[in-house]
């Protein structure tokens, strides 16, 4: 098992150091601390569930109670340098909103979003006749938290439409290194598993960065370990 | 400086009341002013070498200085002795813990009933009207005097959370982090209008004798009682109330008649009966005048971001409760909106709970998780 998810591995190359970072659905803080620890970022983050944000405050972050659909205008415009967003734009009810409005908060949006066109998906749906169950998307599709997949073009046209720019793109799959790839191409829309994007805003002046200079061998920081958990004894 | 007696033997304890000098008066919001200040105040545990360790807590509108120790008045335990003590989140080994009466107050901070120094006698209505920012002058004074020059974190619910957003406001250099709970940043319409019901009732007794009542050895107890009983009414839940009581009844049968036939109405009464031994009349007056008072955006401009634009350095970490329709969540998320807006490091929590507004005096797990997290990273930041 590796020692974090391998979209975080990306995401903490991506970050510079020292930025100020907004993690929106930020689970127990794995990823704001690894970045606090690892690139000494200013972070924040939004969490919906209440021992989410326990686990936060007891690691010392900051971090808000809240939903990526209803609470991000709880953030200023342009507070942020980095605004994450990590596997869930597909659960929000309104995708569209919630990418402008980050957007709007950072100057740049790390998102990442599983690939519906990926062959399984499509071999599973044309062999099987049923919405597709695979390691990337288990859930059946009466309980999946899922409720707006799409596929890498989808994806990519409504950035089109969004006035967004691809900084990077990277696919990620499986445990496999992070393979840095042309989002638009269509081989792509067939093999990517999971595509992690860097998006700014396209009206912006920014020197346009190479995706090969933001992705390529990925090299995991020494894990210090689990760290002890406080104890949390009511006396 | 009065030694206070120590009531409660587990956790080192002081305090007293800490008399200004007349030439350090308390500079009023009204522009008055409120010569020989006396602030009554506890402190559990020890101030470190450093100074560092320091944490005042503000209590609430019927609150007092003794949070964590028995309250020499009524013979029960401090108010948040739940959160005060070895091994609880605040804890007195680790803690220079201080807690004060705000003036206006009845429990030994200068108040209505304190003796005016120009006439001998009570000030009574002659007390001047005072505010949440006088109360945390007042605290500031008395932290200098105490030889703090900066707060770990200030602390405090309800009425004690509007004091913490006041220091943010007014000394965000002598804050290292700020607790806000079940708070608002103004006082609501319907927050007002309870209070205005409460006073209504004091005013309309006519032991109230328009506040000289100690003048005329009596006091306005039915009054008084009536204020409580509505005020307390906003402190619990609906549902809290329904599954407490329920339509239960007092004795076998309706007495048809208005005796407390129903266990509600016994409840509200005793909680009337017993607030008139511990609390005086124009205090109740005078700190719900100072609650409707408070408006920090006002205070600047309308916007309540400018209130925390100095309070940068500040790790602020506001609460809310679920079910408190008192100062419901929205205001809490006000407050955290304006926070973000000012560029502030600010952590937000709803605890879920249907206890309502007081459930910050109660045993709630996620808050104590909460406030044990926070304190513990703080204290960590802190180098403590």
């Amino acid at each position: 098992m590796p020692a974090f998810r391998e979209d975080f591995a990306e995401i903490l190359r991506l970050v510079r150091p020292g930025a100020r970072v907004l993690d929106v659905g930020c689970e127990d803080g794995e990823l704001l601390d690894l970045l606090t620890r690892e690139k000494r970022v200013d972070g924040q983050g939004l969490e919906i569930s209440p021992a989410g944000v326990s686990a936060c405050l007891a690691k010392g972050l900051a971090v808000v109670q809240g939903d990526g659909d209803r609470d991000l205008d709880h953030f200023p415009t342009r507070a942020f340098d980095y605004a994450i967003l990590s596997k869930t734009l597909q659960q929000m009810r309104d995708p569209r909103h919630v990418l402008s409005e980050l957007l709007r908060i950072a100057d740049q949006a790390i998102v990442s979003v599983p690939n519906f066109g990926h062959w399984r998906m499509r071999v599973s749906l044309m062999m099987r006749g049923r919405m597709p169950e695979t390691r990337a998307l288990p859930d059946p599709w009466w309980s999946t938290p899922n409720i707006h997949l799409c596929t890498l073009r989808d994806f990519t046209d409504l950035c089109r439409e969004l006035d967004l720019r691809v900084d990077a793109c990277a696919a990620l799959s499986g445990g496999k290194p992070a393979r840095s790839i042309r989002p638009d191409g269509l081989l792509e829309n067939w093999r990517s598993e999971t595509a992690l994007f860097l998006l700014s805003r396209r009206a912006e002046d920014r020197p346009e960065a190479t995706p090969q200079n933001l992705f390529g061998e990925v090299v995991l920081p020494k894990s210090e370990g689990a760290k002890p958990k406080p104890r949390r004894r009511k006396t | 400086m009065d030694a206070g007696a120590e009531p409660d033997a587990e956790i080192e304890s002081g305090g007293g009341t800490w008399r200004f000098p007349a030439g350090k008066p308390l500079r009023l919001d009204s522009g008055a002013t409120l010569p020989n200040l006396e602030v009554a105040y506890k402190t559990y545990g020890r101030l470190n070498e450093t100074r560092t360790n320091a944490i005042l807590v503000c209590h609430a509108l019927t609150g007092d200085q003794h949070a964590a120790s028995v309250n020499p008045a009524t013979g029960r335990p401090g108010w948040w002795d739940n959160v005060i003590g070895a091994g609880l989140p605040l804890d007195p080994g680790r803690y220079f813990i201080i807690a004060t009466n705000v003036v206006g107050g009845c429990m030994g901070s200068t108040g209505p009933a304190s003796t005016n120094p120009k006439t001998g006698h009570p000030y009574a209505l002659s007390f001047p009207v005072i505010t949440i920012a006088d109360m945390v002058r007042a605290q500031a004074m008395l932290i200098e005097a105490l030889g703090i020059e900066t707060l770990l974190a200030v602390v405090g619910g309800s009425m004690g959370g509007m004091q913490v957003l006041q220091w943010a406001a007014d000394y965000p250099e002598k804050l290292f982090s700020a607790v806000c709970i079940a708070a608002a940043p103004r006082h609501s319409a319907q927050n007002i209008a309870f209070h205005e019901v409460g006073r209504q009732a004091i005013m309309a007794d006519p032991d109230w004798r328009g506040g000289a009542y100690e003048a005329a050895g009596v006091r306005p107890e039915k009054g008084l009682a009536v204020a409580r009983m509505a005020a307390h009414i906003t402190y619990l839940s609906e549902p809290a109330l329904q599954r407490k009581f329920g339509r239960e009844l007092q004795r076998d049968g309706l007495s048809w008649g208005f005796d407390a036939d129903f266990q509600v109405e016994s409840y509200l009464r005793h909680q009337g009966a017993s607030f008139v031994d511990r609390f005086d009349a124009n205090s109740y007056l005078y700190i719900t005048r100072a609650l409707d008072y408070f408006d920090l955006a006002a205070q600047r401009g309308g916007t309540l971001a400018e209130a925390f634009a100095t309070a940068r350095g500040v790790r602020f970490c506001v609460l809310s409760f679920s079910s408190d329709w008192l100062y419901p969540t929205a205001e809490s998320r006000d407050i955290v909106r304006a926070l973000n807006a000012a560029g502030c490091r600010a952590s937000f929590a709803e605890i879920e709970t249907d206890k309502g507004h007081d459930a910050f005096f109660l045993d709630e797990p996620q808050l104590d998780r909460t406030l044990r997290g926070f304190f513990a990273s703080t204290a960590q930041a802190r180098g403590l």
